[in-house]
């Protein structure tokens, strides 16, 4: 089970890239749970500057953009 | 090298629909279709050039390279990189934090970020494109000015005593921590930098489209229908008040650069003087409620208030200025 946060104050990209993250991990049959954390202290506290980012499990594996379907899968089947 | 332009509009406009060059419709329509092809053929071009140059900077790097810098030369490296670096408003939380994290001063911080809006690539190809070298130049040093006065005085008068605490407290951990070493250089490929040109062009392209029709919507509106030396007659002379006039009437109007450009070359055109139009276009641009209610979060109100004065007060003098040099010059 993989907790995915999505980092930013709730722009449309945020809000894209949290859409793609469930949509692909539903066709891959990936348990995650996707949250999208609007709080700046948070933001602040993964040393994010870029918006949107992600976080896979308490690590940072994006920032600065809607990431692309491929790096989405790759992190979805490590 | 622009003429193209003209000719399609031309042959668009006066042949084409069959328009009369001496009608006011005619020429507002002629306006509006040379400056949109002009400025979507060259926004296309030179933002894939620009964006395949600089695709391995970003805010991270400028954060490493600002930090632990001395202030004097950090006000003036700050407003630079503004000038250069992309990023979307909707990141000016983040930057801030992250730049206040890495314990870079508050108005080396803000040095970066006033001249971001207010400086960028598609801000001066339209600068250059419709309004000539000269006034770009002009433009790019009082926009950087702005920033480096800006973050001077900020830090002059203590401005961090007014962020909010958790901010606060981060830019203290920050200057305590020093600055931690620069980042490492991410070497690109060339495909990869034709990547994120590729995705830069269709990003700032899709996002500024709609504000350059309406900027030159406006900017034709005002050509056409604007009763010849109306704006000459009445505004004309720089009379002391139009600027503050103009400031106050730049807030409630949001836009970005790319919008309010072509409305900055159609009120030069119509006479109105060169500081009055400065003034009213970067108040415009980079004061803006939307954006103060973003900052909202990281400072007090009090901070939020005398930086709304200090740049009301700073396009004000400009405009003032300029009225004051233009003529002579």
């Amino acid at each position: 089970m993989k907790t995915i946060k999505v980092l930013g104050s709730g722009c449309t990209k945020c809000s894209k890239t949290a859409e793609l993250i469930e949509k692909l991990a539903a066709e891959l049959g990936v348990d995650a749970t996707v949250v999208k954390e609007t709080d700046v202290q948070v933001i602040m506290g993964y040393g994010v500057m870029r918006t949107p980012a992600v976080v896979i499990d308490e690590e940072l594996v994006h920032s600065g953009g809607i990431p692309t379907q491929t790096e989405v899968t790759g992190w979805l089947q490590q | 090298m622009f003429e193209i332009f003209t000719r399609l509009a031309d042959w668009l406009i006066y042949d084409l629909a069959g328009l009369s060059a001496d009608t006011k419709m005619g020429q507002a329509l002629h306006f509006f279709v040379e400056d949109t092809t002009k400025i979507f053929v060259l926004l296309v071009v030179m933002i894939y050039l620009i964006a395949l140059i600089r695709a391995s900077l970003n805010v991270e790097r400028v954060r490493d390279f600002l930090a632990g810098k001395h202030r004097g030369a950090g006000y003036l490296m700050g407003a630079s990189f503004g000038a250069v670096t992309p990023f979307c408003s909707c990141s000016s939380i983040p930057v801030f934090l992250g730049f206040t994290s890495a314990g870079i001063p508050v108005g080396i911080t803000m040095a970066f970020l006033l001249t971001s809006p207010l400086i960028n690539e598609v801000a001066v190809l339209l600068l250059l494109s419709l309004l000539g070298w000269k006034f770009t130049v002009v433009y790019i040093l009082v926009g950087m000015a702005v920033g480096i006065a800006g973050g001077f005085f900020l830090d002059a008068i203590k401005a961090e005593r007014w962020l909010q605490s958790f901010a606060a407290k981060a830019l203290e951990r920050g200057k305590q921590n020093g600055p931690v070493g620069p980042a490492a250089a991410e070497s690109m490929s060339m495909a990869e930098r034709h990547q994120f040109a590729r995705g830069e062009t269709l990003e700032i392209f899709g996002r500024v489209w709609k504000w350059v029709i309406i900027g030159v919507g406006l900017g034709a509106a005002l050509h056409g229908f604007v009763p010849d030396g109306w704006i000459e007659a009445n505004l004309g002379d720089g009379q002391w008040w139009t600027v503050p006039a103009a400031v106050l009437m730049g807030i409630p109007l949001y836009s970005n650069a790319t919008g309010v450009i072509p409305v900055m070359e159609s009120l030069i055109n119509n006479g109105l003087p060169v500081g009055t139009t400065l003034a009213f276009c970067m108040s415009t641009v980079a004061a803006s409620f939307p954006e103060f209610i973003l900052l909202k979060q990281v400072m007090q109100w009090r901070l939020l208030a005398i930086l709304f004065a200090m740049l009301l007060f700073a396009f004000t003098l400009i405009g003032w200025i300029f009225n004051f040099l233009f003529p002579v010059l």
